[in-house]
C-alpha cells in the first residue's frame, strides 16, 4: 500500500470544477416559495406596534405565534428566540418572515411593514458591558505569593477585532413539510445540530425531522450554529404554508446577522523575579459575546485554556467573561477563541524578551513546555512536543534569528524591514470530556455485494476535503482501491450521529472510528457478501477534565505550529509588503498532502487578513462593513508563495497517526505578522487588525 | 426580446432589460454553475465570458448583452482547454469548497487566451477579481501555471 499522504484527485473535484455541484441556492422544488426575514432596526427595546400592509393571496406572514414547539434556538442553551415576541436585544434580530412566490413582491411588501419601538439604552462594547453571560476562572500554583515576591511587575492589554468568516457561498436553507415530516436542505457544518434545533422548535420527534446537507461553499465555523436558526425559521414557514420555503441570505444580510469571531480585550500581568524570569502570569480575557450566549461560553473556554500559549509557567490566575452587548451574537470562527489569546501571549512574550534586550525567540525557548510538563489547567503534555525541532527547521529555512538581529539595528529611509516568529498549538477535538459525555460519535461502514464500501457519518465536507480523506482512511485500511469507497453528503435519515464538523475533530475522532470500523470489516471480509460495521467512540482516559474547577486535560492531543513572517514597511504610506511567510506544522500525519497544504495555506492567509486588513466595526449596534467592498479579504495580489513544511509526529489516537489540522494554521499568524512590523518600525503594537490607518498612527 | 449566443446557441429572453444576466442564466436557462457570492461585482463567483472577456454577471444587465456571445462554465466544460485546466486544478489541489471554482476556471481561460505563457504576476493580476477564502490562492496560481505549460497550442 502506498503512503497515505500521497495526494489523490479529490472525490468531489470534477463536480465542483465543472459547475455540476448542487449548492442549496441551486435547488428548485415544485411550487417553492421564497422567504425574507423582517429584522429589528433598533439595538434594544420593545416592539410597540407592527403595522402590516394588505397581504395578497399566496403571501404569508410567519412569526412567533406560528411556532408549534418552543420559540428557542437550541445551541448550548436555548436562550435565543427564533422570532422575537416583543423584546429586542440586537439590531437585525428576527421579528417575522414574509413568504411567497415572487421575490420582488416580497421586497415590495417588506418595505411597507412599519414597526415602532420603545427604545431602551443599549450597550455595544466590552467597556460599556456590565452583564457576564458566562465567566470562568482557574489558578495554578501560588500566584499571589509570586506577585508579592516579584522584583518587577509588567502589565499589558491587547485588543483584537471582529473577523468575518466570509465563506464565498452565503448561508441558505430550504424547508419542506410533507406527511407530517420536515426536511431541511442547506449549507451547513452540523446536520444533527440543525435537526435537534428543528425538533425543539417544531415540537416534533426524531422520526419527523430530516436534515440533508448540500454541497457547502465554505464554513470556517460560520455555518456551525446559524444554519440551525434559519433551518428553524423555514421549518415553521414550510409547515404553515404547506410548500417548500427557501431562505437564501444575500451577502449584506449574511454579514449583518450571522455570528463572527469575538472581539476581545486581554489584560495580562506578569511577575518577574530578580533574575528577570517569569514567576507568575495573571490574565483576564473579556470577549464581546453579542446579545445572546450562543457558542460564546465554549469559545471563551478555548481562549482561557490557551492563556499561556505553548509555555510552562508555574503560577497562574486566569479569568474570563463573555460580555453581553446589544450587538449581533458572535460565535465560531476557525480557531474558536485561540487566535485572540495567541496574539496576546505571543506579543507579550516578545515584548518582555525585547525589554530584557533579548531576541524574543531566545527568551521564549526557556519556557517552552516539554513532554511530561503540566498544562495551564494542570493537565499534562502526554506526547512529544516537537517545538524545538520546529524552531531549528524554521531557522534554517527562514534565517529568522540572523534577520531579526540585522533588522533590529537602527533603520533609516522610507522602506524598513522586519521579521517576526510565533509558536502555537491547538487542542484537537472538543474541550474536556464532551466527546464522551455529549457527542458519543457513531460511524457506520457498509459493504455491498459488489464489494464497494459506503461511509455513513454526519460530518460534512465544506471544502476541507473530508470526503476524500475519510475515503482514503477506509480504502487504505481495507487495502482496496479508492474508487471502491463511496461517501455522500449526510442525510440524517441515513447517517448515524458522528458529531458536528467543528473543533479540528473530524479526522482525529471520526477518522479513527472509520479506521477501526475498516479494520473490523477487513477481518470479517467475505467477497460478494454484504456487511455492516458500526463503531462507537471510545474515550482515551487522561486526567479527567472538571469544568467547574477548570482543571485537567482540556484536550487529548495538540497539534503544533510555528510561523515566521517577514515584511517591508513603507514608512511614508504606512503600507506593508510581505517578503516571506513560513509555516512549520505538526499535524501528526498528513492524510493527503495536497489537502493538508490547502488547509495550511488557506488558514494562514485568513490569519494574515485577521492581522492586517480585515476590519469590521460595530457602530451604534450595526455592522458597519457589511459587504465585500468595505470588508476586504485578501486577494491573489495580497499574498505571496508560502514556504510550508510538515513535521512527522504521528499520534497513536488518530487514524494513521493524524491529528487536527483545520484550525491550527489560523491561530498563530497574527502575532508573527505584527512582530515583523514591530521589528521594522521599532515600536510596540498591541492591537489587531493593524490596518494602514492604525499603522499610520504609530509612525 | 433580447437575443444572444449562449454557449454556442442562439437564445432569447423576454426578461426586462435591467434583469441581471446572472438571474437570467440561473433562473431561465438553469445554468447554476454561475454562482452568486456577493451581488455587487466584488467576488467573481458569477464570472462568465462575454465576447471572450471575463465579466461579473451579477452587475451586468441582460439588455447590455444583446447580440453578444456568452460562455458559462457549462459551455466551457465541453472544451479541450477546460480539460487541461481541470487536470491542472486537480494536480495542484486548487479546489476546496468549489464555490469560486467555475469563476476561477473562466478567469484562467480569459488570461491564457490573451497570454498563453503568463508570469506568476500576470496570473495573480488576472484572478485578483475572483475571491477565494479556502485556498489562499497559491495553489490556484500554481494550477494555472501548470495549465499554461500543459496546454501547448490550445491557447
Amino acid at each position: 500500500m502506498k503512503d497515505i499522504s500521497i495526494s489523490v484527485k479529490k472525490k468531489d473535484h470534477e463536480i465542483k470544477t465543472s459547475g455540476r455541484a448542487i449548492y442549496v441556492a441551486d435547488m428548485k422544488f415544485e411550487g417553492m416559495f421564497y422567504a425574507k426575514v423582517i429584522r429589528s432596526t433598533i439595538a434594544k427595546g420593545k416592539i410597540k406596534e407592527i403595522s402590516l400592509p394588505n397581504i395578497p393571496d399566496n403571501y404569508y406572514i410567519i412569526d412567533a405565534k406560528d411556532i408549534p414547539g418552543k420559540n428557542a434556538l437550541k445551541i448550548v442553551e436555548s436562550e435565543q428566540p427564533i422570532f422575537s415576541e416583543g423584546n429586542i436585544e440586537y439590531m437585525g434580530e428576527a421579528i417575522m418572515m414574509i413568504v411567497g412566490p415572487d421575490k420582488r413582491k416580497i421586497e415590495e411588501l417588506s418595505e411597507k411593514i412599519k414597526i415602532t419601538y420603545e427604545e431602551e439604552e443599549p450597550v455595544f462594547t466590552i467597556e460599556e458591558a456590565y452583564e457576564k453571560l458566562v465567566s470562568y476562572h482557574y489558578e495554578k500554583g501560588d500566584y499571589k505569593k509570586a506577585f508579592q515576591n516579584a522584583d518587577e511587575i509588567l502589565e499589558e492589554t491587547f485588543i483584537t477585532g471582529y473577523q468575518e468568516q466570509a465563506y464565498i457561498e452565503p448561508q441558505g436553507v430550504i424547508g419542506i413539510y410533507e406527511n407530517n415530516k420536515i426536511t431541511i436542505y442547506g449549507s451547513m457544518q452540523c446536520p444533527y445540530y440543525v435537526k435537534e434545533a428543528v425538533m425543539l422548535t417544531m415540537g416534533m420527534d426524531d422520526k419527523h425531522v430530516q436534515v440533508i446537507q448540500n454541497v457547502t461553499g465554505g464554513g470556517f465555523g460560520g455555518k456551525e450554529d446559524y444554519p440551525s436558526m434559519i433551518g428553524c425559521q423555514v421549518a415553521v414557514a414550510a409547515k404553515k404554508v404547506k410548500r417548500p420555503v427557501a431562505l437564501i441570505l444575500d451577502r449584506k444580510e449574511d454579514m449583518l446577522v450571522t455570528p463572527k469571531r469575538h472581539p476581545a480585550r486581554l489584560k495580562y500581568r506578569v511577575a518577574l523575579n530578580n533574575k528577570k524570569e517569569i514567576t507568575a502570569i495573571e490574565a483576564d480575557i473579556r470577549t464581546n459575546a453579542g446579545a445572546y450566549l450562543g457558542l460564546s461560553g465554549v469559545v471563551l473556554q478555548r481562549a482561557l485554556i490557551a492563556a499561556i500559549g505553548v509555555y510552562k509557567i508555574e503560577n497562574l490566575y486566569v479569568s474570563g467573561a463573555a460580555m453581553k452587548t446589544n450587538t449581533v451574537p458572535n460565535g465560531a470562527y476557525r480557531g474558536f477563541g485561540a487566535p485572540q489569546t495567541f496574539f496576546a501571549i505571543e506579543m507579550l512574550m516578545n515584548h518582555i524578551g525585547e525589554k530584557l534586550g533579548l531576541n524574543p525567540l531566545e527568551f521564549k525557548k526557556k519556557y517552552i513546555a516539554k513532554k511530561g510538563d503540566t498544562t495551564a489547567t494542570n493537565g499534562k503534555y502526554h506526547y512529544h512536543v516537537p517545538l524545538d525541532e520546529m524552531i531549528d527547521k524554521a531557522e534554517k529555512i527562514s534565517g529568522y534569528s540572523k534577520k531579526y538581529k540585522k533588522y533590529s539595528k537602527p533603520q533609516t529611509g522610507r522602506y524598513r524591514r522586519g521579521i517576526g516568529m510565533s509558536l502555537f498549538l491547538h487542542g484537537c477535538g472538543f474541550t474536556g470530556s464532551a466527546e464522551r459525555d455529549y457527542i458519543k460519535s457513531i460511524a457506520k461502514l457498509v459493504k455491498n455485494e459488489d464489494d464497494t464500501v459506503e461511509i455513513f457519518v454526519s460530518n460534512t465536507d465544506m471544502g476541507q476535503g473530508l470526503h476524500t480523506t475519510f475515503s482514503k482512511i477506509v480504502a487504505n485500511t481495507l487495502g482496496i482501491p479508492l474508487e471502491k469507497v463511496y461517501i455522500n453528503n449526510p442525510d440524517t435519515d441515513k447517517v448515524p450521529n458522528s458529531g458536528p464538523t467543528v473543533a479540528s475533530r473530524s479526522i482525529m475522532i471520526v477518522g479513527k472510528l472509520l479506521e477501526r470500523a475498516a479494520k473490523k470489516m477487513k477481518e470479517q471480509w467475505k467477497p460478494h457478501e454484504p456487511l455492516t460495521i458500526i463503531e462507537h467512540y471510545k474515550h482515551i482516559d487522561l486526567i479527567p477534565w472538571d469544568i467547574e474547577k477548570f482543571q485537567g486535560d482540556a484536550y487529548p492531543a495538540y497539534s503544533y505550529g510555528l510561523n515566521v513572517v517577514e515584511v517591508e514597511v513603507d514608512m511614508l504610506l504606512a503600507t506593508t509588503k510581505l517578503l516571506g511567510v513560513w509555516g512549520i506544522f505538526d499535524v501528526g500525519k498528513a492524510i493527503d498532502k495536497n489537502i493538508i497544504m490547502g488547509q495550511l495555506q488557506g488558514g494562514m492567509l485568513q490569519g494574515i487578513g485577521y492581522a492586517s486588513m480585515e476590519k469590521m466595526e460595530n457602530k451604534n449596534g450595526q455592522i458597519y462593513q457589511a459587504n465585500m467592498t468595505d470588508y476586504m479579504i485578501p486577494t491573489a495580489k495580497d499574498t505571496i508563495p508560502f514556504n510550508i513544511e510538515l513535521i512527522d509526529n504521528p499520534y497513536e489516537g488518530g487514524p494513521f497517526g493524524a491529528k487536527g489540522a483545520g484550525e491550527l494554521p489560523l491561530v498563530g499568524v497574527a502575532p508573527a505578522y505584527v512582530a515583523a512590523v514591530e521589528n521594522a518600525i521599532n515600536k510596540n503594537i498591541t492591537e489587531i487588525p493593524l490596518t494602514p490607518e492604525k499603522l499610520m498612527e504609530k509612525l | 426580446m433580447i437575443e444572444f449566443i449562449l454557449n454556442g446557441n442562439l437564445v432569447s429572453t423576454n426578461s426586462d432589460a435591467t434583469t441581471r444576466l446572472l438571474d437570467v442564466l440561473r433562473n431561465e436557462f438553469n445554468l447554476t454553475g454561475t454562482k452568486e457570492g456577493c451581488g455587487e461585482g466584488e467576488c467573481g463567483a458569477c464570472s462568465v465570458l462575454i465576447d471572450g472577456d471575463l465579466v461579473t454577471s451579477c452587475i451586468t444587465a441582460i439588455g447590455s448583452i444583446k447580440g453578444k456571445t456568452v460562455v458559462t462554465i457549462e459551455g466551457f466544460r465541453e472544451t479541450e482547454q477546460y480539460k487541461v485546466l481541470e487536470k491542472a486544478f486537480a494536480k495542484a489541489g486548487a479546489v476546496q469548497c468549489g464555490f469560486c471554482t467555475p469563476g476561477m476556471i473562466l478567469a484562467a481561460h480569459a488570461l491564457l487566451s490573451k497570454k498563453s505563457r503568463p508570469t506568476y504576476e500576470d496570473i495573480r493580476e488576472a484572478i485578483s477579481g475572483n475571491l477565494c477564502r479556502c485556498t489562499g490562492y497559491n495553489m490556484i496560481v500554481d494550477a494555472i501555471m501548470i495549465a499554461s505549460k500543459e496546454g501547448k497550442g490550445l491557447w
